[in-house]
């Protein structure tokens, strides 16, 4: 349960083609994350998915069955929404328990998944308030917990923890990956923060302006990134690229090098710059450097790696971890 | 407010504003004082303001003579009816035109808002005579039609700028969660909507009550409300102060009541949203 | 932003509001606009005729109907200046800190609520009647001679009688506008140097200048069909002195049964209408938001 196949589908809103046709499988049990910059179809994506929006062409298989024009009740999946979508005149317990309401299941049975779930997710003591008296983090849950009393056959995210703050956006990540951990359910999530989809993910898929650019493993697309975009993208710091001479010495027209992938040193390097902001996060320390006939660039160093503004070092990348690139922004191999 | 306003400055904007505020309302004030005096003390000249003999006898009197009761319930009937029946047309309209919007969709809004501009002399005649021969004339359920159909606009446009405030995410996780249409409708968007369809309902009610060119054209004795009810105390001979008097206190008092509650949504009401 | 399911539905839950409304408009309004082209007498059934344009030319040439468009445009004009005038000083003055400001404002609305033939019938008795009346016992008070207002100035008395029902409306939205202007704009226009006057005129006037607009004209649409107040107080006299195109119409119809006139006088006061109406349909539409 739970295996989707996306073919060929497209979206048309009016005269603006938001996804000009895209191809995705998703495995049963699999978490997989869309995730690419705001305005790049990611949650048009996944509300077609859900049915929320009908499709402009092309086919969605869920479990093998065609399920393009199917209601969104009726493909046995369940969306926890940015806004968590609550209802505001009803109470956790009830919150929780309206998709089984709706399925006609008896109140015994609703009562016993409900208090099931809301032990699960710490909502025990919470279950008679209404959402209103709730922080974002038990909101949160409620909305999951929601989307967990149905069983579905895979849940969809869209951009859920966007509305928390720092620290609690962190537990929740590790809440949802844990609770994927114990269901095994299919998982699809929608973010636009790359960290999220770094530590969450089975799979990755990035996409920009409707179209795939590339889906794989987190540390397939750390290593192998396979255009700029990408590369780009996935990993903090962004990665440095770096064209013109530097790169035609690489047979590319552009090279890309990790931030952390740069050696620093005070006496020898291959290329020279000169500190412009030295950011210390204590661990880690992130340099913007000017580095000569090349331009602006950073570098992490360790924390102990002690500069300040207008100092000036060496930098030198570490040669196996060099990305090419070709003129049209693919990689090289 | 970051300034301190001088408390001599409050007071005189205190007694101006007091001042204003009474001679405004003074007609109501004694209409409502002179239901209490006799008639002979309702036109004793020069009137006396408290120092008469208190009697609710107007009260009585008015409900023996004229059945004050039954044109009450007409009122009560008429336009809680008609506005029952136009939330009944609206809610469903107005979830369409806030949830799924169409690029027509605002001018199926200002259409609606252009009938209510025709003025009501233009189709009298035609209504009337519909009324005569389908034998509506006189009775409950035409004015109820009629009041329906005036107020309609009204209701739909309220209800849409209330509509407009739901996230529409949460009609989705309806859908998500199994929700019919009419379990979206039922369980999750009218419960959420009560406030705002509570004040289109009192708005409603208050201008169905008050409506006095359709009730005074399409009623006689029967089916008359309050309005056509205190419009007979026109003729000379009725000329009765206290009674009328007790009559249109009886008449304003509910809706004063109500009107009072719904000051807030009036102004949104009735500019149609132009103004909140 | 959905599927053609729920797209099909919400067609189908609009189309009882707009079929209805649609009905409403289209049948009467052609039928009035047929009968208007009839020689037809309610006191003569069966005599219907053919009669092209007559029925306008009686109506638009009738002494009458000059007297009732005069009526119509001074009640229309001087309710208007009266309200918009005095809700503005009314507003900026429950717009201050005072005390008891919710009991105040209750006071100032409560004439909108109350229905129209009761506050003509009060006023007409009550206030008005030069021998009972409250101010004819202020004026032999005075040791002045009792005016009877609606034998004498019948139209001004139903201007004054309707520019207090409608003040609490002017007031009551001209404030809601005016509590919503920024109060750090104010602040900012002191820092400049505006004194009150200036800060009235660039500041705060412009800011009502669209919840005047609207008062207007939502206003002339309701003022433009005044009918009960006419009705109960002076039934459009004395001779037409008092008669505006609404009452008009309905004497010609329902008092003389002159179906066919009386649709011609409807059809002149829906294009008199609709030329406000267009107006008001501007000002709203724009800040429509779909």
């Amino acid at each position: 349960m739970g295996s989707i196949s996306l073919k060929q589908v497209s979206k048309v809103f009016g005269d603006t083609t938001v996804i000009p046709g895209l191809d995705l499988q998703i495995e049963e049990g699999e978490f997989v994350v869309f995730v690419g910059p705001s305005g790049c179809g990611k949650s048009t994506l996944l509300r077609l998915i859900a049915g929320l929006e009908d499709v402009s062409g092309g086919v969605i298989e869920i479990d093998g069955r065609d399920a393009t024009t199917i209601a969104p009740a009726k493909r046995g999946l369940a969306m926890v929404f940015q806004s968590y979508a609550l209802y505001p005149h009803m109470s956790v317990r009830k919150n929780i328990g309206f998709p089984l309401k709706m399925a006609k299941m008896d109140k015994a049975e609703i009562d016993r998944k409900v208090e099931g779930a809301a032990s699960v997710l710490n909502l025990t003591d919470y279950l008679e308030r209404r959402p209103g008296q709730l922080s974002g983090g038990q909101r949160q849950r409620v909305a999951i917990g929601r989307a967990i009393v149905r069983d579905p056959a895979a849940f969809l995210f869209d951009e859920p923890l966007s509305n928390l703050d720092a620290a609690l956006r962190v537990n929740m990540r590790l809440e949802i990956s844990e609770l994927h951990q114990q269901l095994q359910t299919t998982m699809i999530y929608v973010t636009h923060d790359q960290v999220e989809a770094m530590t969450m993910a089975d799979k990755i898929v990035v996409l920009q302006a409707g179209r795939i650019e590339q889906v794989g493993s987190p540390l397939d697309l750390y290593h192998k990134p396979r255009n700029r975009f990408v590369a780009g993208f996935i990993g903090s710091p962004k990665m440095n690229f770096i064209e013109g001479a530097e790169a035609a010495r690489h047979d590319a027209a552009a090279i890309g090098i990790r931030p952390e992938h740069l050696s620093l040193s005070k006496t020898e390097g291959d290329w020279k710059g000169t500190v412009g902001v030295a950011e210390h996060l204590g661990s880690d320390t992130f340099l913007h450097l000017n580095v000569d006939d090349i331009g602006a660039m950073t570098a992490r160093a360790s924390g102990e790696f002690d500069v300040s503004h207008g100092d000036r070092i060496f930098l030198s990348p570490r040669a196996d971890k060099i990305h090419r690139f070709g003129a049209d922004g693919n990689a090289i191999p | 407010m970051a300034r301190a306003t001088s408390i001599q400055r409050r007071w005189m904007i205190t007694i101006a504003a007091w001042s204003v505020g009474l001679l405004i309302f003074f007609p109501i004030f004694w209409t409502i004082l002179t239901s209490f005096k006799t008639e002979a003390e309702a036109i004793a000249s020069p009137p006396s303001l408290f120092a008469f003999e208190w009697t609710l006898e107007n009260y009585g009197e008015v409900q023996e003579r004229s059945n004050y009761f039954r044109h009450f319930m007409n009122s009560v009937v008429i336009s809680l009816g008609s506005t029952l029946l136009g939330l009944i047309i609206a809610v469903p309209a107005a979830w369409a035109m806030a949830f799924s919007p169409t690029p027509r969709t605002k001018d199926v809004l200002m259409w609606m808002l252009s009938t209510k501009m025709l003025p009501p002399v233009g189709v009298l005649i035609p209504i009337y005579l519909m009324f005569r021969d389908t034998g509506l004339l006189d009775t409950r359920t035409g004015l109820v039609i009629v009041l329906t159909l005036i107020n309609l606009p009204i209701i739909v446009w309220m209800l849409y700028t209330y509509f407009k405030e739901i996230p529409g995410e949460i009609l989705e996780a309806s859908r998500m969660d199994g929700a019919t249409l009419r379990d979206e409708i039922i369980h999750v968007l009218t419960p959420m909507a009560v406030p705002g369809i509570a004040s289109t309902l009192l708005l409603n009610v208050i201008l169905s009550w008050n409506e006095a060119f359709w009730t005074l054209n399409l009623t006689a004795a029967k089916a008359a409300p309050l309005t056509a009810f205190i419009a007979s105390y026109s003729s000379p001979e009725g000329l009765f102060y206290a009674k009328l008097s007790a009559a249109s206190t009886m008449a304003i008092a509910p809706i004063l009541i109500m009107g009072w509650f719904s000051q807030k949504q009036l102004v949104r009401g009735l500019t149609f949203g132009a103004v909140k | 932003m959905s599927t053609r399911q729920t797209r099909t539905a919400a067609r189908l839950m609009m189309s009882p509001a707009v079929v209805l409304l649609l009905g409403w408009m289209i049948i009467p309004l052609s039928m009035t606009i047929y009968f208007s082209f009839l020689r037809y007498n309610l006191l003569m059934p069966g005599t219907e005729e053919w009669a092209g344009l007559m029925n306008y030319r009686f109506f638009l040439t009738d002494p009458a109907f000059f007297s009732a468009m005069g009526n119509t445009l001074l009640l229309v004009g001087g309710v208007l200046t009266i309200t918009v005038l005095g809700g503005i000083a009314l507003g900026l003055l429950l717009d201050q800190p005072f005390f008891g400001q919710g009991i105040v404002r209750i006071l100032v609305i409560a004439p909108f609520f109350v229905m129209p033939t009761v506050s003509a019938l009060v006023w007409k008795n009550m206030f008005m009647n030069p021998v009972n009346g409250l101010f004819a016992h202020a004026a032999k008070f005075l040791g002045m001679q009792p005016y009877d207002f609606l034998a004498v100035s019948p139209l001004f008395s139903i201007i004054l009688i309707v520019a207090w029902q409608w003040l609490p409306f002017s007031t009551l939205i001209l404030l809601t506008a005016l509590q919503s202007l920024d109060s750090e704009q104010k602040e900012a226009s002191e820092m400049d140097g505006a004194g009150p006057v200036s800060q009235f005129i660039h500041i705060v006037l412009p800011h009502l200048s669209r919840a005047i607009t609207v008062v207007i004209l939502i206003q002339t649409i309701f003022l433009l069909s005044v009918f009960a107040e006419i009705l109960v107080t002076t039934n459009g006299g004395p001779g037409y002195a008092s008669t505006n195109i609404t009452y008009l119409v309905y004497a010609q119809s329902l008092l003389q049964f002159d179906v066919g006139g009386g649709s011609a006088g409807g059809i002149v006061a829906v294009i008199l209408a609709n030329i406000v109406a267009i107006f008001l349909m501007r000002m709203i539409g724009k800040n429509l938001e779909v």
